[in-house]
């Protein structure tokens, strides 16, 4: 059996650990754009505040790829595939053939049209360890940076470097901080906190256009720079399989098995859309740990294992200057908040919990996530002990028993 | 009242270098003696709380805790010693009677530590018990005067229903209620691990324990409680409870609060009602009506079970016996003045009955005399305290032995005598669920097993040292003790020749 | 292989296995000058609701979400046992976000606790489990 998998991030190592769950012999070969050892994308921020570094940066021990039995073509762009062949051909003409494709191939940061982009020398998105590379080897102490963005790519990289630069500029069309998964209260908090550090925001505005230095915002501000960071967000790489004839919304369709639409063609991780069963809708949900889980599912299902993925969720865990941010599922429903330790709101709904948002005490929190994840019926357990500190004591006798307990002396 | 404030005898004693306030004592002592002082930030103890139970000293973790005895004194009196005069004090205040636990702890002699064992030496082999085969097991109940044989001469096998024990010892009755579900479950399981016996007391059987029912002897007491066809057909031996050492001549006083739920079923009797078990049995006034209440009883169970008829050690001890041994019962068990109680009146625990050893001895004696012995199998109890007082047991005449007391040591019992107070904090003595919880029967039987076989290993190795390959070749052999310190009367009393004899 | 469990039946809630965590995972040899006013971080902690108590810590998951969710590789199976890299870890607590037993612990040094089995522990083996008064926390294998 050929394996090809094409990506080198979370998804594609879940795909290489997933397929020798279930096939420890066959030829595995990984295909990367980028000419780099496995390494953890989030990382690129703590990288740049020197909480890690390339070596710890590697998202699986050195010798992985030997220890798999994996042959690597890192630094070589995958640029087509052709599903009827079974090839995918590379940059510069080369083609490899498989009988299970993986394709993990990730997102691509956004680059909003802005006016007189092309006059700014020291723009950068962030991504990639590249991208960290650039970013690092560009700043100054005396660099004044502007953040388009205030997501959490962005404010990440604003965390990253504002130990090492002039001031930080965040500037973004939403109202708040990390609004795309926080409410307006938890979206203040952080955006205190930050501020409190002093990176400056500019929410509900954006940049109409920049030349050289200066950037001048809708609202008529504006602000000089020396350093652009691009952190509007991020579009799935479905080019693969889009012009292969897959089927893609915004992300490529995949089934629960991490099935594409096209035979023996798997895919995960950023790149896909997918099901949280939180909203029951289907959504990109470009994160980490799901891009792990779905790889190996499509791993193990592609070396004729047996794996389904049923419980995805958005899920997130962040922290900015020590204060700590956890999230999960969706907003919706009735909300229970608690402002004794932090800020908690808990978001129910039809007997089951359906998101949360914790920022400060986020300690046991993911037994709210189990919650969500497995829809655990509220009914069952002590909602309201549980609500105010997350603890199995909240749960059934029989459900302890059956997890906690083992010994049958 | 000033005038009742009583020093407490033991006192706390904290290692405030090692404690590290990790609160343990204060959460395990159901006393409430510790208590965590958050203005100082330290633990503080209350000594007249404590009952010296040892439960926060053997779980502090930094070892930091110790109990000591006090230097408080009255003025030194020989006869007006301290205990006396605190008693007098808490009878002025309560005008009631003194309530204690566990056995006798007055410094009577305690003969068991007066006799020796022989040892064989040139002229007679000791045996290697690691090299050679060495026997404990003995067979309880009547032995048949004769032989019988039917009409074709073939034996007829007239051997009345036993208990076999692996060794000569078996678990004293305590009843549910007394002490707990799970101090019974641990009594229940060992005894089946081991293949000997455990008792019921007067408490009834849970019905979660009719399993182990081989290895059970359910006890039959004046108050009767929990007593019906199928708990009689339950164990392996009914016995009939006439009095207990601790108590002679005094019933039992379960008080309401230890009647609660399973406690209350199995007695049946309702929740919260004291438990009286009368002083007598007001069907037996005399030897004949005892003998109606054993046949009774092998009756209701269809003489496939040996009858125990149990008694206090008291002045006419051996003509108790030779009484009981003509009223039918199979076993008689005699119970010290040591043996220990869940409660008894102080002034009758330590001033009524005698000593194990001498009624022991002076029953064995009559039996012989009368030729009856083997009518019965003896059962001796109330301390014995270690494998030697079981040897020594056996040499004055008993078949096997009840333990008690050492059970409840093994079970995690530190002897600070106040079951009474219903607040065990080793979950022995209780019915506190929180305080039962704290005795696992997985860890509890297992510990019951080990000191059980330890005996039976120095059982054996002190048999074997006297050249006697088995348990039956010592039983009333009692050239095999010698006595010392002992008057000329306490050795005729035993049977036993003075040292150097 | 063999795992710590707790049986609820027999936690008496005395809190002891938090303390001999917390010791374990130490350098100091004797207890008091290890924990004697220090608040304690232990890995196991004991969770109690009138007279219900019982000791959780890391199960070991055989699909454990806070190392498939990892974002550094800190987390890793190593002989069954749910291991931290505490070089690799940056503190991010998604593994906190994950564990469904609440068993990861954020930590102020910035990188996330667990119970290791105290397998790289001067007893290598689980201390709680030797503290624990009751013989409610047990560690053994336990075929499911």
């Amino acid at each position: 059996m050929r394996y090809v998998v094409i990506g080198n991030s979370a998804a594609g190592i879940g795909a290489i650990e997933g397929i020798r769950q279930a096939d420890p012999d066959g030829r595995i070969t990984v295909i990367s754009s980028e000419p780099y050892h496995t390494y953890s994308r989030p990382l690129i921020s703590y990288f740049l505040m020197g909480k890690t570094d390339g070596e710890r940066m590697r998202y699986r021990p050195e010798g992985f790829y030997e220890s798999n039995g994996c042959e690597t073509m890192l630094g070589v762009k995958a640029v087509s595939v052709d599903p009827g062949r079974k090839t995918v051909t590379l940059e510069g003409g080369a083609s490899v053939e498989y009988d299970k494709l993986f394709v993990g191939a990730g997102s691509v940061p956004f680059v909003p049209p802005i006016e007189g982009l092309e006059t700014v020398t020291n723009r950068f998105t962030f991504m990639t360890y590249d991208d960290a590379l650039a970013l690092k080897a560009a700043i100054t102490p005396a660099s004044r940076v502007l953040i388009v963005g205030a997501g959490l790519i962005g404010l990440k990289c604003a965390e990253g470097v504002a130990g090492s630069v002039a001031g930080i500029t965040v500037v973004d069309l939403a109202p708040g901080a990390l609004s795309s998964i926080l409410d307006a209260e938890g979206s203040a908090i952080v955006r205190e906190h930050l501020e409190s550090r002093g990176i400056e925001f500019r929410l509900s505005d954006s940049v109409a256009k920049v030349s050289g230095g200066v950037a001048t915002l809708v609202s008529g501000a504006e602000i000089e720079f020396d350093i652009l960071v691009l952190a509007v967000g991020v579009r799935p790489d479905t080019a693969l399989i889009r012009d292969a004839g897959g089927k893609c919304g915004r992300g490529i369709l995949v089934d629960s098995f991490m099935r594409s639409s096209l035979p023996d063609i798997y895919a995960a991780g950023d790149c896909t859309e997918s099901l949280d069963v939180s909203s029951g809708t289907v959504k990109v949900m470009a994160l980490l740990p799901n891009a792990y889980r779905q790889g190996e599912v499509a791993g193990i299902n592609m070396a004729g294992g047996s794996a389904e993925l049923t419980d995805a969720i958005p899920m997130n865990a962040i922290g900015f200057f020590g204060l700590r941010v956890a999230t999960a599922g969706t907003y919706e429903g009735e909300a229970y908040t608690d402002r004794k330790n932090g800020y908690k709101k808990l978001f129910y709904k039809d007997d089951t919990l359906k998101g949360f948002i914790i920022i400060g005490g986020i300690e046991k929190c993911g037994i709210y996530t189990s919650l969500v994840r497995e829809r655990v019926p509220l009914s069952r357990i002590n909602f309201p002990l549980i609500r105010e500190n997350p603890g199995l004591i909240a749960f059934s006798r029989s459900y302890r028993d059956a997890k906690l307990g083992g010994a049958a002396i | 009242m000033p005038i009742n404030y009583i020093y407490p005898d033991y006192e706390i004693e904290r290692d405030y270098d090692k404690c590290i306030n990790c609160r343990v004592c204060e959460r395990q002592c159901a006393n409430e003696a510790h208590a965590y002082n958050e203005r100082r930030g330290k633990m503080l103890a209350d000594s007249s709380k404590c009952v010296n139970c040892h439960r926060c000293v053997s779980l502090c973790p930094t070892r930091a805790l110790k109990i000591v005895r006090t230097a408080h004194t009255f003025r030194e009196n020989a006869n007006w010693n301290g205990q006396l005069i605190n008693e007098i004090y808490k009878q002025c205040d309560s005008g009631g009677v003194l309530l204690s636990s566990m056995g006798n702890p007055r410094e009577y002699p305690i003969y068991f530590d007066r006799l020796l064992l022989n040892a064989s030496q040139v002229t007679n082999p000791s045996i290697d018990p690691l090299r050679e085969p060495m026997e404990t097991r003995v067979s309880l109940g009547a032995k048949p005067d004769r032989i019988e044989r039917g009409a074709d001469g073939r034996m007829v096998n007239n051997l009345p229903p036993r208990l076999n024990l692996s060794m000569p010892a078996m678990f004293s009755a305590m009843s549910f209620g007394s002490i707990s579900y799970n101090a019974h479950e641990s009594l229940a399981r060992a005894a089946t691990e081991l293949g000997i016996y455990y008792n019921t007391g007067e408490g009834g059987l849970h019905e979660d324990f009719y399993r182990y029912g081989p290895n059970t002897i359910v006890q039959v007491a004046s108050g009767r409680f929990g007593v019906h066809g199928e708990y009689l057909n339950a164990g392996a031996a009914v016995e009939i409870k006439m009095g207990q050492g601790a108590k002679p001549g005094i019933g039992g006083h379960l008080p309401g609060k230890k009647i609660v739920g399973e406690v209350s079923r199995t007695r049946m009797i309702p929740v919260g009602s004291d438990a009286i078990s009368p002083a007598p049995h007001h069907d037996i006034y005399s030897i004949e009506d005892l003998r109606q209440l054993v046949f009774s009883l092998k009756e209701a169970t269809a003489y496939t079970k040996p009858v125990i008829v149990k008694i206090a050690a008291v002045h006419n001890v051996a003509a108790i016996a030779s009484g009981i041994a003509r009223s039918g019962a199979d076993i008689i068990a005699i119970d010290g003045y040591r043996g220990g109680t869940g409660a008894a009146p102080t002034r009758i625990r330590d001033n009524v009955g005698i000593p194990i050893e001498l009624a022991l001895a002076a029953v064995d004696t009559r039996l012989r005399d009368e030729r009856i012995r083997d009518r019965v199998s003896l059962v001796a109890g109330g301390s014995i305290r270690s494998s030697a007082d079981l040897v020594k047991a056996v040499a004055l005449g008993a078949d096997a032995c009840y333990i008690g007391t050492a059970a409840v040591l093994a079970l995690g019992c530190h002897l600070c005598r106040s079951c009474q107070e219903g607040k065990c904090n080793w979950g022995i003595a209780t019915q506190v669920p929180e305080l039962v919880k704290r005795l696992n029967p997985n860890v509890g039987y297992r510990r019951l097993v080990n000191l059980m076989n330890a005996w039976n290993h120095e059982i054996k190795e002190i048999m074997g040292g006297m050249g006697i390959n088995s348990i039956e070749s010592l039983r009333g052999n009692r050239l095999m003790l010698r006595g010392v310190g002992l008057n000329e009367k306490e050795l005729s009393i035993l049977g036993v020749k003075h040292a150097g004899e | 292989m063999k795992r710590v469990y707790v049986n609820e039946q027999w936690c008496l809630a005395c809190h002891l296995c938090e303390y001999y965590c917390a010791f374990a995972n130490q350098d100091e040899t004797d207890m008091s000058t290890a924990l004697k006013g220090v608040p304690i971080r232990p890995n196991i902690r004991v969770e109690q609701l009138g007279d219900v108590c019982f000791a959780v810590n890391c199960r070991h998951c055989d699909e454990p979400l806070c190392v498939k969710g990892c974002l550094t590789g800190a987390l890793s199976v190593r002989d069954g046992v749910i291991s931290i890299d505490r070089d690799k870890c940056v503190g991010c607590c998604t593994c906190v976000v994950s564990c469904p037993y609440g068993a990861v612990t954020p930590t102020e040094d910035g990188v996330v606790q667990k119970c290791e089995l105290c397998v790289n522990t001067r007893d290598g083996e689980p201390l709680c489990v030797k503290g624990c008064p009751n013989a409610a926390i047990v560690w053994e294998s336990v075929v499911r």
